[in-house]
């Protein structure tokens, strides 16, 4: 076993996760492939999308990947460090507005 | 900034940077051999297709020194081409009509003190003269303003470097100042015409990445250029070429610095493409160096990997010779073949 959860060099292996259930692997990778062309958004705002999903989901792979992607597609560091606070409000936003369930729980036991 | 040679870099020296690019700093690198993958592609031994381009680096001389530059080029060099071997030139380019495309590149070429001189003999055998401007020499001096003009008269292919579409990633590669200079001197050669539909004066743009990546694809790119310069600045041009910078001179030295060396190679092996690799430049091109000497592109004039076989040098041009002979390869042209591929041109594929 390695000695992290989390090595750089398994994301060259992400490949391989086709060699243990060949048939799902290979239409998530076609699919995926798919997903990122160019169509009603481009593979530019899609690699912008990709980045803050990235952090949301807190997938230092996909972090590694999509910083490099967007940064390769033109994005400039500021407009990559707003969509990294897009993820962020939204995370935040839905804590938040979970506050309101607190709200309601509170106003129906209290006196 | 200086070049690498005023700084006595060990990079100045061509058998260093191939130590480098062959084994890595630390002499224990090991990537797939470029040749292996050529025969992998049935592409080795690499022969020419027909040579057609004959692209002149006039000289070493320019006014800016850019972090990425293979050339190493700067104002502290001073290796220019002579109007004799400028005159070997004309006359290997008179005798071989299907020599076809002249492309001139530096440095800047226009510092060489004969370089209008050059061009003029040039159109006179009704060749495509293509010069790679980069921009800013046009507001270097006011013996420069009129280039716009020059080019228009002889029906000059203008071909330049604008890294990006924004300033900081302009001048993190070109120096301060550069983009707005660039911007100024695109502006000048849209107002004589170059870039502008209609009237068939070519004005093409270069995009290199300003770090240790690949170019994205050429055409997206080059739809967000055009919506950003004509938005912005009011800029036209005609196309895009995306280049991939390959780990030469002070690119090399940049990959080195920042660490980036070993995970660049990676990156261009990886993306290994045998398509590009059949439609390399090379297969087309033969390469003048500012001494008349011959090579199989700009890169390998660079690394002094000259000819082999007997004609080596401008005076022994044999087209027939050339067309039959085997080109010279080495790690440095994965750089060319990674991904859409890369040329003078841009992508391949």
């Amino acid at each position: 076993m390695n000695n992290q959860y989390y090595n750089p060099e398994d994301l060259k292996k992400f490949g391989n996760i086709s060699d243990f259930q060949k048939n799902l692997g290979e239409k998530f990778f076609a699919y995926y492939g798919e997903v990122f062309k160019d169509s009603e958004l481009s593979a530019r705002e899609k690699s912008l999308i990709a980045l803050a999903v990235a952090h949301a989901v807190q997938c230092p792979y996909c972090i590694d990947a999509y910083s490099s992607d967007a940064f390769e597609k033109g994005w400039s560091e500021g407009q990559m460090m707003e969509a990294v606070h897009v993820a962020c409000a939204i995370r935040g936003g839905a804590s938040l507005v979970h506050g309101v369930q607190m709200m309601n729980k509170v106003k129906e036991i209290a006196m | 900034m200086k070049s690498l040679k005023a700084q006595h870099s060990f990079l100045a020296e061509a058998h260093q940077q191939l130590e480098i690019i062959e084994h890595g700093q630390s002499g224990d690198f090991a990537l797939v051999p470029f040749q292996q993958k050529l025969e992998q592609s049935g592409l080795y031994p690499l022969t020419p297709t027909q040579v057609e381009i004959f692209q002149v680096n006039i000289g070493k001389m320019c006014n800016q020194t850019c972090r990425h530059c293979h050339v190493d080029a700067g104002p502290d060099r001073n290796e220019i081409m002579t109007r004799e071997t400028m005159q070997q030139c004309i006359n290997v380019l008179q005798k071989n009509p299907q020599l076809k495309v002249v492309d001139l590149t530096g440095g800047a070429p226009e510092m060489n003190p004969n370089f209008r001189w050059f061009v003029e003999a040039l159109k006179k055998l009704h060749k495509q003269v293509i010069v790679r401007c980069n921009l800013t020499i046009i507001l270097a001096n006011k013996k420069y303003y009129d280039l716009p003009e020059f080019y228009k008269m002889h029906d000059i292919e203008v071909v330049s470097s604008l890294p990006f579409y924004t300033q900081d990633r302009t001048d993190r590669q070109r120096g301060n100042g550069v983009f707005d200079d660039s911007i100024k001197a695109l502006q000048m050669l849209n107002k004589v015409g170059y870039g502008m539909e209609g009237t068939g004066l070519i004005l093409n743009l270069v995009y290199n990445p300003a770090g240790a990546f690949l170019p994205p694809s050429q055409l997206s790119l080059q739809k967000e250029y055009k919506l950003s310069l004509i938005r912005q600045y009011g800029i036209e041009f005609n196309n895009l070429f995306a280049i991939t910078n390959l780990p030469i001179s002070r690119f090399l030295d940049y990959l080195l610095q920042s660490g980036n060396y070993e995970s660049y190679m990676e990156k261009l092996v990886n993306a290994y493409n045998p398509v590009a690799a059949a439609n390399v430049m090379c297969r087309n091109t033969i390469s003048i160096g500012w001494d008349g000497y011959l090579y199989d592109c700009d890169f390998n004039q660079m690394l002094e990997l000259k000819l082999s076989g007997e004609s080596k040098h401008i005076k022994d041009f044999d087209i027939a010779a050339l067309n039959k002979r085997n080109i010279i390869i080495g790690q440095h042209c994965y750089g060319c073949t990674a991904g859409a591929g890369s040329s003078c041109g841009g992508s391949v594929t």
